[in-house]
């Protein structure tokens, strides 16, 4: 296959392919075929054997959070992730979305997250008498400080510190593998290409160079 | 239950296959090309990467953003059905053995998300007793393989280069894609610490071989199998052709039991079960070839117990199911200051490295007895699940655009930080040779059955003294390669003494083999040089299974080269009705 065919059945998906499974397993019957087209379709597209199929379902029809609990996921994720100049917030890219299916995905994120809630919940109650997302703007940023710096946290903290590293790192992975966060980050890739290798200014820059031998045996486009 | 029956196949093959993998695949692909008439077993469903792979998807395709499962431990987007546990078919541990256990259930197995390191053994490699005292030698030597590891060259295509080096032996190699950035700092630094740094030799096509491949697209994901066969799987190179000779009758989902055989102790064919209807079935066959892999193969002999063989098949030596072994693995990674703030463009490259280091040593002079190599990660990488994870550990420690900067935070600020540090990062891993033993093994649980009724297998293996030296010897490497770059370790530097300097337990490479060994020694050895048993000649064995020993090499390209030789033998054999 030439690289220009090769692409276009890339482009063109399926159709071709198809074929090729029918031909080579006569006996397979066609709507079994179809079926599992159709269940591709429903998880995204993606590739999943029977087994996985099953899992998916199921893990999609769980809830774990409630509806206030995904309210603070909410605002703390866009304190973590808010709109810059570059791109949106996390809950503009569906981070909040992502995190519920996620801790229903990996449960060991689910007590972590359901008691470092509470945790904060009652900090609040405490210092401000509400739980954190019906407090003001200030009084959520005084607590968010409290417990966002690791290094110079108090120590009595150090479970709030724990629970927003986790929030934090979940919010930043969801946010970064969004679509959006993607081109935030600046991941060129995913694509049909021909690596040509490291560009000329870049080379300059770091004060390095193909030697001969490489320029000589390597792939040049 | 009350209707369970055997359903025999009324058709009589030339051979019966068990596994699809690299082994399976090119027995099927040599003898089906040859006229005979196969019938190839695959435990798993079908899977062409054609329509199959997860190729091209985005990160937020996959509700985990590409995270692992225990149907893919290596992520969401994986080319790999199943890993290491499979719902249903247990394995167990004797003792404190922490053997991992990778299983694929598909068609074309392991090899549609494998690594395509494709290293040939070197002469040294198939004679180590000779040189050391340890192990022992092959039946054949590098001579004997040569000319197939030449023709899987040409016929599955690898790029490399011929760098004349004396136990890394030169092949017939399609040029390599340029070093990558972060590449070029490794060669530059491991150079300059005295670790050569060789353009690496992956069986992905940066030319053209045939109408049915196409060419490499540099997408970096040949992990997921590639939907222009532009990559070695089984499936799409071996299995897929094969199957179009019309010579070979398929059989996914169907789960082998065990070897049948005849009074005369020769076998007769392959009990299964189909995991579609739950019903057991016989196929028969004038050969049967395992290539279930090294584990899965040993269990197979030794579940299947006949008059004839008491102790399982194949297995008057009593050897089945010991020597197993796996590569070392030890891995240690960091962050390169000098890379912050990268310009952004595709570097995508292949999928794996661009460059490699082969062993350079001479175990002579050192306190362990055999040799590694290196395999190089870092840049750009498509951002999936745990990207920018731990920041908190990172941001507090550089100055980020001229700035200090506390741990942890959030905001604008904390934006600035991820876009900072991405594609700084570099990582390598050592792959080794551990010492085949005869006291690290695989046998048959006497309590435990799958879900299927057939009985698991239990490990027993051990590192000794000398892998746990090489492991810290991969590891003062890896601290000077770092150093040498200006690099600081971020993971893996923390390893010691207390926990075997961070080697990875004994499967977790995937790199099972030795349980079925061919020697010349019927006492000592279940198999002839051909991968022919001893006690049973029309019984084959072409997976990892009849490795002696498995070098600092990954083992594909070295199953795939002795299952050609032995494919060609049973061939032959056949032909003059010796079988």
């Amino acid at each position: 296959m030439d690289r220009r065919k090769s692409i276009k059945t890339l482009i063109v998906g399926g159709v071709s392919a198809g074929i090729l499974v029918e031909a080579c397993n006569p006996s397979d019957n066609k709507n079994a075929s179809t079926e599992q087209k159709a269940a591709d379709a429903k998880a995204g597209g993606i590739n999943r054997m029977a087994e996985e199929k099953e899992s998916e379902k199921r893990i999609a029809a769980q809830k774990f959070f409630t509806e206030a609990e995904m309210a603070t996921i909410t605002i703390l994720g866009d304190i973590i992730i808010p709109r810059d100049e570059v791109s949106g917030s996390a809950s503009d890219a569906k981070v909040p979305g992502f995190i519920e299916f996620i801790v229903n995905d990996m449960p060991e994120h689910q007590t972590p997250m359901r008691g470092g809630l509470r945790w904060l919940d009652m900090q609040c109650l405490n210092r401000f008498e509400k739980p954190f997302k019906d407090c003001s703007h200030e009084q959520q940023m005084e607590m968010v400080d409290a417990i966002a710096w690791p290094k110079k946290a108090k120590p009595e903290m150090a479970q709030g510190v724990s629970f927003f590293n986790l929030v934090r790192n979940l919010t930043a992975t969801g946010f970064y593998t969004s679509e959006m966060g993607v081109k935030d980050v600046g991941y060129i890739g995913n694509t049909v290409n021909n690596w040509n290798g490291v560009p000329e200014d870049v080379l300059k820059k770091y004060n390095l160079a193909y030697t001969e031998k490489e320029l000589k045996e390597c792939v040049s486009f | 239950m009350g209707d369970l029956q055997i359903k025999k196949q009324p058709k009589n093959y030339d051979a019966v296959i068990v596994g699809s993998g690299a082994g399976g695949g090119m027995a099927a692909y040599v003898l089906a090309n040859a006229g005979l008439k196969v019938c190839l077993l695959e435990a798993g469903p079908m899977f062409d990467p054609k329509t199959d792979s997860n190729q091209l998807k985005n990160p937020w395709e996959s509700p985990r953003r590409g995270a692992s499962t225990k149907f893919r431990p290596f992520g969401d987007f994986d080319g790999c059905y199943w890993g290491w546990e499979i719902d249903g078919e247990p394995y167990t541990q004797k003792g404190d053995s922490k053997w991992e256990w990778w299983r694929a259930r598909m068609l074309g197995g392991r090899t549609n998300h494998w690594g395509r390191i494709s290293l040939r053994f070197g002469p040294k490699d198939f004679k180590r007793k000779s040189i050391d005292g340890l192990g022992d030698d092959w039946p054949i030597g590098y001579e004997d393989i040569k000319p197939y590891y030449d023709e899987i060259d040409k016929l599955l295509g690898v790029f490399g280069t011929n760098e004349g080096l004396e136990n890394d032996p030169d092949g017939f190699f399609m040029p390599p894609p340029k070093p990558r950035l972060h590449e070029l700092f490794i060669k530059k630094a491991a150079t300059s610490v005295g670790v050569p740094v060789i353009p690496s030799r992956l069986s992905i096509l940066t030319k053209q071989i045939n109408k049915d491949r196409g060419q490499c697209f540099y997408c970096a994901q040949c992990g997921r199998s590639c939907k222009v066969y532009a990559d070695f799987s089984s499936s799409s190179c071996l299995v897929i052709p094969a199957l179009k000779t019309g010579n070979v009758d398929l059989v996914t989902n169907a789960m082998a039991r065990e070897v049948l055989t005849n009074k005369e102790g020769l076998a007769t064919g392959v009990a299964y079960v189909n995991k579609d209807d739950m019903q057991e079935y016989q196929v028969s066959g004038r050969t049967v070839i395992l290539a279930a892999s090294a584990c899965e193969s040993a269990r197979l002999l030794l579940n299947s117990k006949s008059s004839r063989h008491p102790n399982g098949l194949a297995n008057s030596s009593n050897v089945v199911g010991k020597y197993l072994h796996d590569s070392t693995g030890a891995d240690m990674g960091g962050i390169i200051p000098e890379l912050f703030d990268r310009k952004r463009y595709n570097e995508d490259g292949v999928g794996g490295m661009h460059v490699y280091s082969p062993w350079w040593l001479d175990n002579k002079k050192l306190d362990f007895p055999r040799g590694y190599h290196i395999e190089y990660g870092g840049g750009f990488g498509m951002p999936l699940y745990g990207f920018n994870w731990g920041i908190e550990n990172l941001n507090g420690n550089y100055k980020i655009k001229g700035k200090q900067k506390e741990a942890g935070g959030y905001g604008a600020s904390l934006k600035e930080d991820y876009r900072y540090f991405f594609g700084s990062h570099v990582g390598m891993a050592g792959r080794g040779e551990t010492i085949a033993r005869e006291d690290s093994y695989c046998e048959i649980d006497p309590n435990v059955v799958d879900k299927f009724g057939i009985p698991v297998l239990r490990f027993h293996t051990y590192y000794t003294d000398y892998e746990i030296k090489q492991a810290k010897h991969m590891k003062e490497t890896f601290s000077e390669i770092l150093h040498a770059m200006g690099a600081v370790t971020t993971w893996g530097g923390d390893d010691g003494p207390h926990n075997n300097y961070g080697l990875h337990n004994p499967g977790n490479i995937i790199h099972e083999a030795g349980t079925v060994r061919m020697g010349n020694d019927p006492k000592r050895s279940p198999l002839n040089k051909w991968s022919q048993a001893h006690d049973c000649k029309n019984l084959f064995c072409v997976d990892g299974g009849p490795f002696v020993s498995q070098a600092d090499k990954n083992i594909t390209w070295t199953i795939l080269a002795l299952s050609m030789r032995t494919s060609h033998y049973i061939v032959d054999e056949l032909k003059r009705q010796n079988i």
